[in-house]
């Protein structure tokens, strides 16, 4: 959920665009990061740790801790925390270390 | 091989007065800033600063931020790289980083490193759910996205950050279950707490998380109060519902650069971890390496600020620049952080400096 009204801010969230979290298509904004968007729409879930498999979600938001690894448009370990979305991109949960396709 | 006077490594609230001050002397500046948008963790501070008017006292924090920016965008001595992460630093005084997708080599005559600081985590078994989020995580959610972080959190810590960060959730609508701490009183500025607890927060002292639950997100917290020994006392185990969990448990410094460059180092617990052993300039034991704000000991962005110019103005007349006016500017910075770290509230950071001093660093 977006905070639509903030005592203190105004929020320049840029144009409105779609991209795919999995698939399924998902608003965002071009301001916004990857990983917000994803929050606004209710996706806690980024990926699962490499061995255990264990669920993995956003922890630093700033690009420090790479908890938020998720692939994008085919690249693998992308921080989703510090990327803006962009129109059409394809965001997909990794599992483990994630796979670079040539 | 980009040649450079001064870089600075970090555009927060340290890099951008460092920046600012070692230009005001004549040097030519490059900063170098990992994120999109300097500023670091003041863009997300809504917060009133306390302090003195020379500390921006009664701006918010990401007012600051911006206007620090302003003033470094508009400075022609001042280059400002965004989005790009230093990489390494190297013997011979080299800095590569990558910038534009590229990698780029700097060759700097000073390097003043203003990395900041990374948020410590807490072990506890679940601990590695999504919906545990670092309270720097949380305000950048709320305050830069303008995403509601929760529905209903449990706070974990009653430092500054923990104490500030709830009020400001509440403010975004978020319910706060609880405030909890695992010191007998709460750490950060009565003026925070009584924030919080006028709006109904809870503030539990002597509690502590035994385990965050729940299937691929937290669903909630168990939690109990713990005795003088810091072990949980059983029978006073709460599960608190939550869907997230705000660890605000205090910051490490982020030296990793300082380690690379061969700083000499020490662990001091009151600066929070292992910082650089500086001189009353901010140098380290490397000549021409100067360090500002949390990198060299967790404190506040004021102090950082101050710091930042002082390191500026250092790594500038070690340049030869400012021959007649950097003498007095560095001893009136100097003067503002001892009044900074004044009271009852600076007695760590004293106790820390002193440390360092006593390991060979403050002459």
């Amino acid at each position: 959920m977006r905070i639509e009204e903030h005592p203190i801010l105004d929020f320049d969230r840029g144009e409105k665009i779609t991209f795919f979290y999995n698939g399924q298509e998902v608003e965002g904004y071009t301001n916004e990061t990857i990983v917000a968007a994803l929050h606004a729409a209710g996706v806690r879930k980024l990926g699962a740790s490499p061995e255990l498999h264990r669920p993995r979600g956003l922890f630093c938001a700033i690009g420090n801790c790479s908890s938020c690894f998720m692939t994008v448009d085919d690249e693998p370990n992308v921080r989703v925390c510090v990327v803006k979305c962009k129109q059409g991109m394809r965001v997909e949960e990794q599992n483990g270390r994630g796979v670079v396709r040539v | 091989m980009k040649q450079i006077e001064i870089l600075v490594v970090g555009g927060g609230p340290a890099g951008l007065c460092a920046a600012l001050a070692a230009s005001s002397l004549g040097a030519k500046v490059l900063i170098c800033e990992r994120d999109d948008h300097p500023g670091g963790q003041l863009v997300k501070q809504t917060h009133k600063f306390f302090g003195s008017e020379k500390q921006y006292a009664g701006d918010r924090g990401f007012q600051i931020g911006e206007m620090l920016l302003e003033k470094v965008k508009a400075d022609e001595n001042i280059e400002l790289w965004i989005d790009t992460t230093v990489l390494g630093i190297y013997e011979d005084g080299i800095v590569t980083c990558e910038h534009d997708g590229e990698h780029v080599k700097i060759k700097p005559e000073r390097t003043i490193i203003a990395t900041g600081a990374a948020e410590k985590f807490l072990p506890f078994p679940g601990n590695d759910l999504p919906g545990i989020y670092g309270a720097g995580a949380v305000q950048t959610l709320m305050n830069v996205s303008g995403v509601k972080p929760a529905e209903r959190v449990l706070m974990v810590g009653a430092g500054n950050i923990g104490l500030i960060v709830s009020y400001q959730l509440k403010q975004a609508g978020v319910d706060i279950a609880a405030i909890i701490e695992g010191a007998p009183k709460i750490g950060g500025y009565l003026v925070h707490a009584s924030k919080d607890v006028r709006s109904g927060i809870p503030v539990l002292t002597s509690h502590t998380i035994l385990e965050a639950y729940g299937k691929d997100r937290v669903e909630g917290a168990i939690i109990a109060k713990i005795d003088d020994k810091w072990q949980p006392i059983p029978g006073t185990e709460q599960d608190i519902k939550c869907d997230v969990i705000c660890l605000a448990v205090g910051l490490s410094p982020l030296t990793e650069l300082c380690w690379q460059a061969g700083c000499e180092m020490a662990f001091i617990r009151e600066l929070s971890g292992h910082v650089p052993i500086v001189d009353d300039y901010l140098e380290t034991t490397v000549p021409g390496i100067y360090v500002a704000g949390d990198v060299s000991g967790i404190e506040e962005a004021s102090s950082a600020m101050v710091e930042g110019r002082l390191a500026g103005l250092s790594a500038a007349a070690s340049l030869g620049y400012g021959k007649e006016e950097a003498p007095e500017l560095q001893k009136a910075a100097m003067a503002e952080l001892d009044e900074l770290r004044a009271g009852p509230m600076g007695e760590r950071i004293r106790m820390g400096l002193e440390k360092v001093a006593a390991k060979g660093g403050a002459k």
